[in-house]
């Protein structure tokens, strides 16, 4: 019993993906593990490209063509995720876990009603009468504020903001244990991107799902998530308690992605930001990927990969906190 | 609504357009349909006939042009479209009634079913994707559909009638409808299978597909509803549009295999100078294209809500 009470709702361990293409494999996840608790909000931060997204569906076993697993493990719920066949997994989705993508305007049909893309996600598993799948919807709309008269628009009749609320209004249709989101708030305005990340937060406070939020800002990920991965190149960096991880970053280029945005309230700073641009994932750099622009490499980085070390609680990618 | 009715004003104005021009231009080609009548009797129907004959087509006649501009359009929608010089004395109307139901019943047919057919076929090759037929179908059906397809009819001829002996040459309508019918239809169903296997490709790799598999839908409620639906629109309107041009597309087909329908009749009216009968084939192509044009856009407008506002 107290076994399953402890255990993780989500365990990534080891995970590999790779983009089979022309000329051999690109290996765009290297061996990441992650815990995702229950009712716990997991930030991953990280440039474009370090494949961030790419391991969102992978947890979410959406990779299509050339991208695929190569190795390692998801649990879910207990679940073994990897080995299961889309029949079964058609009947974990949306139940078990949910999905909210990038661009609500492209993850939504442009030729159905908001009320049935929402009708369909609930009907392929539940049984629901006509009109108890009528006021279901209607209740979906209002949790995330939007008027149910809107049920019968089309999505290009409502705004980028209240798409989005749609979305996550599908997302929470069958009350998930967890929802997976990959950039929910890029396509919006700061003010927007605000008051959906305030209603995120309000509703899995109130539903009691756990999260994985995908998102390159850093300021935006910092007042919301209660840890948070940081990304570099496929490899988790830096993985921590987000309190501690904004306090004292460890990892160079978690020290780096800090200094590229402002803070609001903390003293003026100068911006630094990183020099130079993410690798080719093709042709990673020998050694810690990062080193090429790290501003604290030594003799050892080019030459030797290093593991995650413990630091503090945190679990940091880098031979400055490797104490053996 | 103001979609719609912007389309019908379309369709009104064209019509119009199509209707002038249709008797206009025969007026000012050369020659005379009299003239190619006794060249047609060789010499053995007396000036006074000759002149008879002038009379009945409403060619000597005095009358301003306009008077016979309001009679053209009186006739051509009273279904009055005088009377035909190649099949003298049959009226006109009466010769395409003849070959309406070849060209329509087959090669109507034919796009009909070929429609259906090749974007099941082009839905399923593109829905598996990465396997042979997603390999193998789009470029073969791409390099076909570029074939010009009298060419490709007269190849056809050339196997299966000179070289294997297996068919006429030509009028022997059940053997050469067959192969008309089956060639025809062939072509049909890659040419209508190429938009939408390749459009599927394009839409499957849409959010919203990849959306739908993430809900737990039933493959083939994403095939329908997510992949099909938004892949078959610019389909659709390609298919409305073929529904129009059966008839003039039929033309080389016809030629090609004897093949009696209007293509055919068509053929003989422009040899012999038929004026009436050639407008009037040249007015129901005319027809049939915005007819289906029309239709095609109402069609859109019922599958994709973003037209009927915008337009």
């Amino acid at each position: 019993m107290i076994a399953t009470a402890t255990r993780p709702l989500l365990q990534v361990k080891d995970l590999c993906v790779d983009y089979l293409t022309e000329s051999g494999p690109l290996r765009a996840v290297d061996r990441v593990s992650l815990d995702v608790a229950r009712g716990e909000f997991l930030g991953i931060v990280g440039e474009s490209g370090c494949g961030k997204s790419t391991l969102l569906f992978a947890i979410a076993r959406l990779l299509s063509a050339p991208a695929e697993i190569s190795s390692g493990e998801i649990w879910f719920d207990g679940k073994d995720m990897v080995s299961m066949d889309e029949d079964q997994l058609r009947h974990l989705r949306w139940s078990g876990y949910s999905v909210v993508m990038q661009s609500a305007m492209n993850a939504l049909n442009p030729v159905m009603t908001i009320a049935e893309q929402l009708g369909d996600a609930i009907q392929a598993h539940v049984r629901m009468r006509d009109r108890q799948l009528r006021s279901r919807s209607q209740e979906l709309l209002k949790v995330v504020g939007i008027d149910p008269v809107h049920l019968h628009s089309y999505p290009h009749q409502l705004s980028g903001g209240m798409r989005q609320r749609a979305m996550i209004a599908m997302a929470l249709a069958l009350t998930p244990d967890l929802v997976i989101m990959d950039e929910p708030t890029s396509a919006l305005d700061v003010v927007a991107q605000r008051s959906l990340m305030v209603k995120i937060k309000q509703l899995q406070r109130e539903f009691g799902f756990a999260t994985i939020f995908v998102t390159h800002d850093m300021s935006l990920v910092s007042h919301f998530s209660d840890r948070l991965a940081v990304m570099y190149a496929g490899q988790v960096v830096e993985v921590g308690q987000t309190r501690q991880v904004f306090a004292a970053p460890k990892h160079p280029y978690t020290v780096g992605l800090m200094r590229s945005f402002p803070s609001i309230s903390g003293p003026l700073q100068t911006l630094t930001g990183i020099p130079g641009s993410p690798p080719d994932l093709a042709h990673p750099p020998s050694g810690c990927r990062f080193h090429p622009r790290c501003p604290k490499r030594f003799d050892r980085c080019p030459g030797e990969e290093p593991d995650l070390y413990s630091n503090d609680q945190v679990l940091v990618r880098c031979f400055l906190f490797d104490d053996r | 609504m103001s979609y719609l009715i912007r389309r019908f004003e379309f369709f009104a104005i064209t019509l119009w357009a199509a209707l002038t021009i249709n008797f206009i231009l025969p007026r000012i080609m050369p020659g005379n349909p009299a003239q190619a009548m006794l060249v047609r009797f060789r010499g053995r129907v007396s000036p006074e006939t000759v002149k008879a004959i002038e009379v009945a087509f409403g060619f000597h006649s005095n009358e301003p042009i306009w008077q016979q501009y309001l009679e053209y359009l009186r006739n051509t929608f009273t279904g009055n479209f005088g009377t035909s010089v190649t099949f003298f004395p049959v009226p006109v109307g009466d010769v395409i009634k003849q070959g309406l139901p070849w060209t329509l019943g087959l090669v109507g047919m034919a796009t009909i079913l070929a429609f259906i057919l090749g974007t099941l076929l082009g839905m399923l090759s593109a829905w598996r994707r990465g396997g042979f037929f997603d390999a193998v179908l789009p470029p073969v059906f791409i390099v076909i559909s570029a074939f010009p397809y009298f060419w490709l009819g007269l190849l056809v001829l050339l196997a299966f009638a000179l070289t294997l002996n297996w068919f006429p040459l030509g009028f022997a309508y059940d053997l050469t409808s067959s192969i008309n019918l089956s060639w025809d239809f062939g072509g049909q169903v890659i040419w209508h299978g190429t938009l939408p296997a390749l459009t599927i490709v394009i839409t499957s790799a849409e959010d919203y597909v990849k959306m739908a598999r993430a809900k737990g839908l039933s493959p083939v409620r994403i095939m329908f509803m997510y992949a099909g639906r938004n892949a078959i629109l610019p389909n659709l309107v390609g298919f409305a549009m073929s529904l129009g041009f059966v008839i003039s597309g039929a033309i080389l087909v016809e030629i090609v295999f004897n093949y009696p329908g209007l293509g055919f009749t068509l053929l003989q009216a422009v040899h012999s100078e038929d004026y009436a009968l050639m407008q009037t084939l040249f007015l129901m192509l005319t027809v049939a294209v915005l007819v289906a044009v029309l239709a095609a856009d109402l069609l859109t407008a019922v599958l994709d809500p973003r037209t009927r506002e915008q337009g």
